[in-house]
C-alpha cells in the first residue's frame, strides 16, 4: 500500500544536471505525471535546455524538441497542426518555457499561438529571472529583487518594476483556461492539469519554480520558500476558467511578506519602508483578485 | 553516437550520470521516526527517492507497517536537503558526506 | 492542364501538388498572393494541408521546423525583410537537417524601402546551409517546387531548399504554365517518410547541446557532405523530371548556346531571359557568345561551372546584389571557381531595387567583355546603370 497524493509513475530520469534543489525540475516532474506518455514537449533556450545533459543524454521519457529562445508558441503550433494533419489529435502538445522565454522574448509567439486557439498546453516555469544565462532580470522578476542586471550598488538599482502578470495577459486573449500553480502545492497543480486535459484550446500555466541559486537561498528551502510565497499572498493560487476567476487555495496561516522576502538573499538590501511598499502591493493585488473572483462568478452571460 | 543520425538526437537516459558524486551532505532516513507519508518522495527534484516494499524496514508502529517506505537512491541524490527540510517528523538527518567516508 | 498563372500562383500549385501537410507563413509583398492562393485552395477543399496563420516570419520558420520534425511535409514562403527576420531559424532548419521547401520572392532590402526585385535577400542567406535554386520563368517555379521536395527529402541530402523567383517580374506576371496532374506528381514524388521524428512510441530529444570535444564539428561535416551530395541529386532529379513531364532545366546550371562560345555572361534569375535574347541577336551578328545560367547557387557547383567556362576568352558575371566586399557575391564565387585559369573575368553589379536591366545594357556588357578581355585576366568589377552614367545608357 502506498501513501501517495500524486500519481506514482515517473516520466523523468535522474542523473540530470540541474542545480541542487532546482524548482524547475520539480515543476517538470509534476507536469509529466499529470500529462503522461502521450505527450510531445518543446523546450526553448532556458535552464531546462541544459538540464537533460549534453548529447546523447536525455532526461525526459517523452519526445522532446529543443528550440530557439523565442519560438515556443510557434513550435507548439507547428507540432499541433502536424499531428492534427495526420490524425493524431489525442497527443498532448506542451510548450515548457521559462519566464524569460515567455514574458519577454517569447511573448509574441505565445500571443500568436493562443490567439489562433491552438489546442496546446503552455507551461511557464517562473524562476523570476534569466537564470540559465546568469540571473539577469526578466519582466517576471519581482519588484525589489537583486539580479545581475539590476544590482544594488551605490544607487540601489534593484528592480523597481512590478512583476508582469502573464495570467492576466492570457485572460485578455480569451483563452479557455489559465492558472497559477506552485511546486509546493503539487496536488493543486496536478488537479488543474487534469482539468485542463478535458478542455480544447490553449491552456496556460504560470508555475512558481524556486531557484535557490539565483534567489540566494539554501537548496533545502526550495519548497519552503514556494510555500511561503503562497501563504503570504505574494503568489496566490487561482485559475481562470472561461473567464471566471476561482481562487483554489486560501492561505490558512498567514506568513508575512517581510518574512518571505527576508528569507531570500536577493531581497536582503530592502529597508523596512521598501518592504512596506511591497506589502501594500501584495495586499492590493490580493484584494483585487478576490473581487475579480466574486465579480466574475456573479456575472450572468447571455446564452 | 549513432553514425546514422544527421543531427544530434538524444537517446540515452541520463541515468548513466551518477550525480550522487555531487553530494556534500547526505540525507539519512531514520525509519523509527518515518511515518511513510512520502512527502520526501513527492518533493525530490531528481527524483532520487524510490518506493520500497513495506517489509524492508521496521515501522515504528502497527498502523504504518503496511505502508511502502521511501528509500534514498544514493547514486543520484545530490544532497539538496529538501527531503530533510520537509519531513514532518524530522526523520531525515543531513550528514556531512566526508565524515561518512572517514568512518568507512 | 495549361493555365495562365503568375509565378506566385505557380508556387501555390507546386505546394498543393506536392501534398504539403502544413503551411506556416506570414504575408509580405510580393509573396502575398502565394499564401492567398493557398488559403483559397484550402477554403475550396482543394488543398489537403493545414495553414498556420503565424504572426511573423520568424514564427513561420519555427512552426515549419517543429511540424517537419513531427514527420510531415511543410512549406512556407517569404521575401526580403521577412527572409531577413527568419535568419536565425534558417540556420536552425539546416542544422536540424529538415527538408523544408520555401518559396522566396527576391525583393530588395531597405532602407531605402523598395518592394521590387533584386537578389540581396537570398544572397545574404548563402551561409545558412539552405539550398538555393534561382528560377527564370513561372513554369520553372512550379516544377522546381515539386523537384525541391524530391531533392531535399533524399536521405543523402536532408537539407532545406529555397525556390527563388523575381519580384513582380515573375511573381505577379502571368505566363502559360502547364500544371501537371496530381496522379503524375504522386508517381514522381512519394510521401515524406522520415527516419527520425517526434514519436511518442520512441521518445528522443532533437537539438541538444554538444560540448567542443563532442561531435559538433562532425555533425556540421555531415551537413557539408550532404550539400555536396545535392549537386548530383539535383542533376538526377532534373533528368528524371524531364523523362516524366517532358521539361528539364539542366540541373544545377543551364548552358545557353555555349557551344564554341568565346565570351559568356554568368547570370541568375529572370534577367537570364533577357540575356538569352541578346545572345541570339549577337550570334546573328556573328559573335560567338553564350550564357551560363546558374540555377543552384547552393550547392555551388564549382567543378561544373569551371568546366563550362574553361574554353572561353572572356567571362562576365552579373550580380543583382552587392556585398560591400571585393565585387559581387556571384562574381566572387565564379572567380574562385576559375582560379588558376588564365581567363579574363569581370563583375557587373546592377538591377538593384528593381532597376530594369534592358537588352541594351546586357548587350553593352557583352561588348565591354569583348573590348577588354585582352587587357589582362583581372577585369575587376563595376556598377552598371547608375543614373547619369552615360556609358551604360
Amino acid at each position: 500500500m502506498k501513501n501517495l497524493t500524486i500519481p506514482e509513475e515517473e516520466y523523468m530520469f535522474p542523473g540530470h544536471t540541474a542545480c541542487l534543489g532546482c524548482g524547475a525540475t520539480i515543476a517538470m516532474r509534476y507536469t509529466l505525471k499529470a500529462l503522461g506518455k502521450d505527450t510531445i514537449i518543446t523546450i526553448p533556450a532556458s535552464c531546462w535546455a541544459v538540464i537533460p545533459g549534453v548529447y546523447p543524454s536525455r532526461t525526459l521519457d517523452v519526445p522532446l524538441l529543443y528550440t530557439a529562445f523565442e519560438v515556443t508558441g510557434a513550435a507548439i503550433s507547428g507540432i499541433r497542426e502536424a499531428l492534427n494533419a495526420i490524425g493524431k489529435d489525442n497527443i498532448n502538445v506542451v510548450g515548457f518555457a521559462g519566464d524569460g522565454g515567455t514574458a519577454d522574448i517569447g511573448i509574441q509567439s505565445l500571443s500568436g499561438a493562443v490567439e489562433r486557439n491552438e489546442n496546446v498546453f503552455y507551461i511557464m516555469y517562473d524562476n523570476e529571472a534569466y537564470m540559465n544565462t546568469g540571473i539577469q532580470r526578466s519582466s517576471s522578476t519581482p519588484k525589489g529583487a537583486w539580479t545581475t542586471t539590476t544590482q544594488v550598488g551605490k544607487i540601489r538599482d534593484w528592480k523597481k518594476e512590478k512583476k508582469k502578470n502573464l495570467v492576466e495577459i492570457m485572460v485578455a486573449h480569451n483563452i479557455p483556461y489559465a492558472a497559477t500553480a506552485s511546486i509546493a502545492f503539487p496536488e493543486d497543480y496536478i488537479n488543474k492539469l487534469n482539468k485542463a486535459k478535458n478542455i480544447k484550446g490553449p491552456k496556460f500555466f504560470h508555475v512558481y519554480a524556486t531557484c535557490p541559486t539565483g534567489w540566494r537561498i539554501s537548496p533545502a528551502k526550495t519548497i519552503e520558500i514556494a510555500r511561503m510565497a503562497v501563504e503570504s499572498n505574494v503568489f496566490p493560487l487561482y485559475e481562470v476558467d472561461h473567464g471566471v476567476y476561482n481562487i483554489t487555495y486560501r492561505p490558512k496561516k498567514t506568513v508575512s511578506v517581510k518574512d518571505y522576502l527576508m528569507a531570500q538573499g536577493r531581497f536582503r538590501h530592502l529597508t523596512d519602508e521598501e518592504i512596506k511598499e511591497i506589502e501594500k502591493d501584495v495586499m492590493n493585488d490580493w484584494n483585487l483578485l478576490q473581487q475579480k473572483e466574486s465579480f466574475t462568478k456573479s456575472l450572468k452571460k447571455v446564452e | 553516437m549513432n553514425d546514422d543520425f544527421p543531427t544530434p538526437i538524444t537517446t540515452q537516459p541520463s541515468t548513466f550520470n551518477k550525480t550522487g558524486t555531487w553530494r556534500t551532505f547526505r540525507p539519512v532516513i531514520f525509519y523509527d521516526k518515518c511515518i511513510r507519508c512520502m512527502i520526501c518522495w513527492k518533493f525530490c527534484p531528481e527524483p532520487a527517492i524510490i518506493i520500497v516494499n513495506a517489509e524492508k524496514y521496521t515501522a515504528p508502529r502497527d498502523a504504518i507497517k503496511k505502508l511502502d517506505a521511501p528509500e534514498i537512491n544514493y547514486d543520484y541524490c545530490k544532497g539538496c536537503g529538501i527531503c530533510a527540510n520537509e519531513c514532518p517528523t524530522k526523520a531525515i538527518d543531513m550528514v556531512f558526506e566526508e565524515s561518512l567516508e572517514e568512518r568507512e | 492542364m495549361k493555365l495562365m498563372l503568375t509565378g506566385n500562383y505557380a508556387a501555390a500549385y507546386g505546394a498543393k501538388l506536392s501534398n504539403v501537410k502544413v503551411v506556416a507563413a506570414y504575408p509580405i509583398t510580393p509573396q502575398t498572393t502565394i499564401v492567398e492562393k493557398i488559403a483559397e485552395m484550402i477554403a475550396n477543399g482543394e488543398f489537403s494541408g493545414r495553414y498556420i496563420r503565424v504572426e511573423s516570419e520568424h514564427s513561420a520558420m519555427a512552426a515549419c521546423i517543429a511540424a517537419e520534425n513531427t514527420g510531415v511535409r511543410t512549406f512556407t514562403a517569404t521575401s526580403s525583410h521577412g527572409l531577413a527576420l527568419m535568419h536565425e531559424m534558417l540556420h536552425w532548419a539546416s542544422g536540424a537537417r529538415l527538408p523544408i521547401v520555401m518559396s522566396v520572392v527576391n525583393r530588395a532590402l531597405g532602407p531605402p524601402w523598395s518592394i521590387w526585385s533584386d537578389q540581396q535577400d537570398t544572397i545574404s542567406q548563402r551561409d545558412t546551409g539552405w539550398m538555393q535554386i534561382y528560377t527564370e520563368n513561372n513554369q520553372e517555379v512550379l516544377d522546381s517546387i515539386i523537384m525541391a521536395y524530391k531533392i531535399a527529402e533524399n536521405e543523402n541530402v536532408l537539407l532545406p531548399m529555397m525556390v527563388i523567383e523575381d519580384a513582380f517580374i515573375l511573381s505577379h506576371t502571368m505566363e502559360p504554365v502547364d500544371v501537371p496532374d496530381q496522379k503524375d506528381v504522386d508517381d514522381f514524388l512519394p510521401d515524406y517518410n522520415p527516419k527520425y521524428y517526434l514519436d511518442t512510441k520512441n521518445p528522443m530529444g532533437f537539438g541538444s547541446l554538444i560540448m567542443p570535444e563532442g561531435p559538433f564539428q562532425e555533425f556540421k561535416y555531415k551537413g557539408y557532405k550532404a550539400m555536396k551530395n545535392a549537386i548530383d541529386i539535383i542533376n538526377n532529379v532534373d533528368k528524371e523530371f524531364g523523362k516524366k513531364f517532358g521539361r528539364s532545366y539542366g540541373g544545377v546550371v543551364e548552358k545557353y548556346r555555349m557551344e564554341n562560345a568565346n565570351f559568356a555572361l554568368v547570370i541568375m534569375g529572370s534577367i537570364a531571359s533577357t540575356a538569352k535574347d541578346v545572345v541570339d541577336k549577337l550570334r546573328d551578328d556573328g559573335l560567338n557568345v553564350g550564357l551560363l545560367r546558374i540555377r543552384s547557387l547552393r550547392p555551388f557547383p564549382a567543378d561544373i561551372i569551371k568546366e563550362a567556362l574553361s574554353n572561353l576568352k572572356g567571362i562576365g558575371v552579373f550580380d543583382r546584389s552587392y556585398t560591400f566586399g571585393n565585387g559581387g557575391a556571384l562574381y566572387n564565387e565564379v572567380r574562385n571557381a576559375m582560379y588558376g585559369k588564365n581567363i579574363f573575368i569581370k563583375g557587373y553589379i546592377g538591377g538593384l531595387g528593381g532597376r530594369d536591366i534592358t537588352p541594351s545594357i546586357i548587350e553593352k556588357i557583352y561588348m565591354d567583355i569583348i573590348e577588354n578581355y585582352e587587357k589582362g585576366v583581372d577585369g575587376g568589377y563595376e556598377w552598371v546603370g547608375l543614373i547619369g552614367d552615360k556609358r551604360w545608357e
